[in-house]
């Protein structure tokens, strides 16, 4: 792709805007304000009718029958699968396994890497940034072979400290969790360099991409990393989607997660056989129509090009932290040097549950609370934030109804 | 609800600025504490209950400005109360949060906390309300049991425990 004009003129917010049917909604008698992506982002008509489509006319369960609408499904379903490994740019599509999100993604490569290769006084690299799901997992892992959790600190703008990263290194690390960008703070996180290090050390990696594949461009043979998850619903397709990408030896050497039918070649009462990957991994009836729809937000996404939305998002970010960093009284918290469209804050003397319902009086839907991410809110000193988050259908106008919001809520606290 | 001033009215806002009866009691006899995990609200009540009278009470803790409005006029509304006269406003606290009493049609002794009949129609404000509330029940019932709310506890994620 060309890029010519880096700014905020390549995307046309207008036609982009008609593109989403929920955007016209009004909230409390006043036109959505919708700042709550990095939970979920809304769903374009495109998307809407492929799953209108899929369920009028393709519906049947894939792999298992010979009929027509079994073929066409099945048909549809790997098509998505190719469809995502070029998103991804994944050298081969069978590293490509469909989960129900990013948790279920993270919680596999527990199960099927991490209880077959972490072990008694094994260590395992998380950051302080992680959301629960790159957490909890890898604690219950700890808990059950008795390996040890070891936390990338942080400074006070929410970046990770890379020095202190190199040195948790030692014989007994086994494995790098870590998150692409901060759900909590919108951290982007250097993560390529962070693979390297973690491979010069012989330890793989796995990448909590969440926050970042809706964002930017993705490149795994790039990255490196050897696996990498993140859901549909957060990149303008349905709940109920995500995506693993392993490397495909590392796949092929991993335990199932799940038995059930699909994942096996042969099973009898003494001896099951184990299908191949990705199959291996994809036990019982998938999410068919959500695969399918996940593939029409990429073709979505694609037509609009990751590389503007990155640009445009950058925008909407700079603009919204230079209105609200001039508000006294508001603090901006992660203030990394690199970030994605997240802007996390507290207003002084209110707690962000307060803020949070009187912006929805003004149909502003922000996030308040802990975002998963109790952690970092430690790292802190804050119960909770408000977080306003932002994606490409989102307009300088409606920051600017954000910086109203707050300035509403601050007077009614004076 | 869009406008918001219908629950954040002055009275609540300065509950919030200045809540009465702030701190711990020293001696006190009845306790609990109420947490309620999804937005971090946390309150710790004490009472001095004799014979059958809430003769003194104080809370503390973090929390929304509904909650801590909530529990700073909750204990000036129980103050020199009867025990069962402090459990019935509790009932009828719960029901209009809820809905299902409207303090300006139906017979109640709410009183000034019919500011916070606005909650019912905030379904994710409804707990922070009504967290005071049942930490003052759990401290009610604290001699007789720790874990005070148990399959009826219309606040789903509300945690409470008696100490």
């Amino acid at each position: 792709m060309k890029v010519e004009r880096m700014n905020i003129e390549r995307i046309n917010i207008d036609q982009v805007r008609s593109d989403f049917p929920i955007l016209g909604l009004q909230v409390s008698g006043k036109p959505l304000v919708y700042l709550d992506n990095a939970a979920s982002s809304q769903m374009p008509q495109a998307v809407i009718d492929r799953i209108v489509r899929y369920q009028s006319a393709e519906h049947s369960n894939i792999h298992r029958a010979v009929h027509y609408l079994s073929e066409l499904a099945t048909k549809e379903f790997e098509a998505a699968r190719v469809k995502v490994q070029h998103f991804l740019k994944a050298k081969e599509s069978r590293e490509i396994i469909f989960t129900r999100g990013t948790t279920e993604a993270i919680n596999l490569v527990m199960h099927g890497y991490g209880r077959a290769f972490i072990g008694k006084g094994d260590e395992i690299i998380l950051s302080g940034l992680e959301h629960h799901a790159n957490i909890v997992p890898w604690q219950m892992l700890a808990e059950e072979k008795g390996a040890v959790l070891r936390v990338i600190p942080m400074n006070d703008a929410g970046e990770l400290l890379i020095e202190e990263f190199e040195a948790l290194f030692n014989a007994k690390t086994k494995f790098l969790a870590l998150s692409h960008v901060s759900n909590a703070l919108g951290t982007i996180n250097p993560v390529k360099q962070m693979v390297a290090l973690a491979h010069m050390h012989g330890v793989p990696v796995l990448l909590d991409g969440a926050q970042a594949a809706p964002h930017q461009a993705l490149d795994m043979q790039e990255l490196d990393c050897d696996f990498y998850a993140f859901s549909g619903h957060k990149m303008c397709g349905p709940t109920g989607i995500g995506v693993l990408y392993g490397k495909a030896h590392l796949l092929e050497k991993m335990q199932p997660f799940m038995g059930g039918g699909d994942m096996i070649l042969s099973v009898t009462f003494e001896k099951t056989k184990y299908n191949v990957i990705p199959a291996k991994f994809e036990a019982g009836t998938p999410p068919i129509m959500a695969a399918i729809a996940l593939g029409a937000a990429i073709d979505y996404l694609n037509g609009i090009g990751l590389a503007n939305i990155e640009a445009y998002e950058g925008e909407l970010l700079a603009y919204a932290t230079e209105q609200v960093s001039a508000m006294p009284g508001v603090r901006i918290i992660g203030t990394a040097k690199k970030k994605a469209a997240v802007l996390s804050f507290e207003i002084k003397g209110v707690h962000p549950h307060d803020v949070g319902t009187i912006l929805n009086g003004d149909g502003i839907a922000i996030r308040t609370g802990h975002h998963c991410a109790q952690p970092v809110m430690q790292r802190f000193h804050v119960p909770a934030t408000a977080r306003a988050s932002f994606a490409f259908y989102n307009t300088k106008q409606e920051i600017d109804k954000l910086v109203v919001g707050i300035r509403k809520v601050q007077e009614m606290f004076s | 609800m869009s406008d918001m001033r219908q629950l954040y009215q002055e009275v609540i806002l300065d509950h919030n600025r200045k809540p009465r009866n702030f701190g711990s009691l020293s001696g006190a006899n009845r306790h609990a504490e109420g947490h309620n995990p999804l937005c971090g609200d946390h309150i710790k009540l004490s009472m001095n209950v004799l014979d059958d009278k809430i003769e003194t009470i104080a809370f503390e803790g973090e929390g929304c400005a509904i909650c801590k409005a909530s529990a700073s006029m909750m204990t000036g509304a129980v103050k020199g109360k009867a025990v069962q006269e402090a459990e019935t406003l509790v009932e009828e606290f719960r029901n209009m949060a809820t809905g299902t009493l409207d303090p300006d049609s139906q017979t109640n002794h709410l009183g000034k906390l019919k500011v916070f009949a606005g909650v019912k129609d905030l379904p994710s404000r409804v707990k922070c309300a009504i967290l005071p509330w049942h930490t003052l029940h759990a401290a009610l019932h604290s001699e007789i049991s720790v874990s005070t709310e148990g399959a009826a506890d219309p606040i789903p994620g509300a945690e409470i425990g008696g100490q």
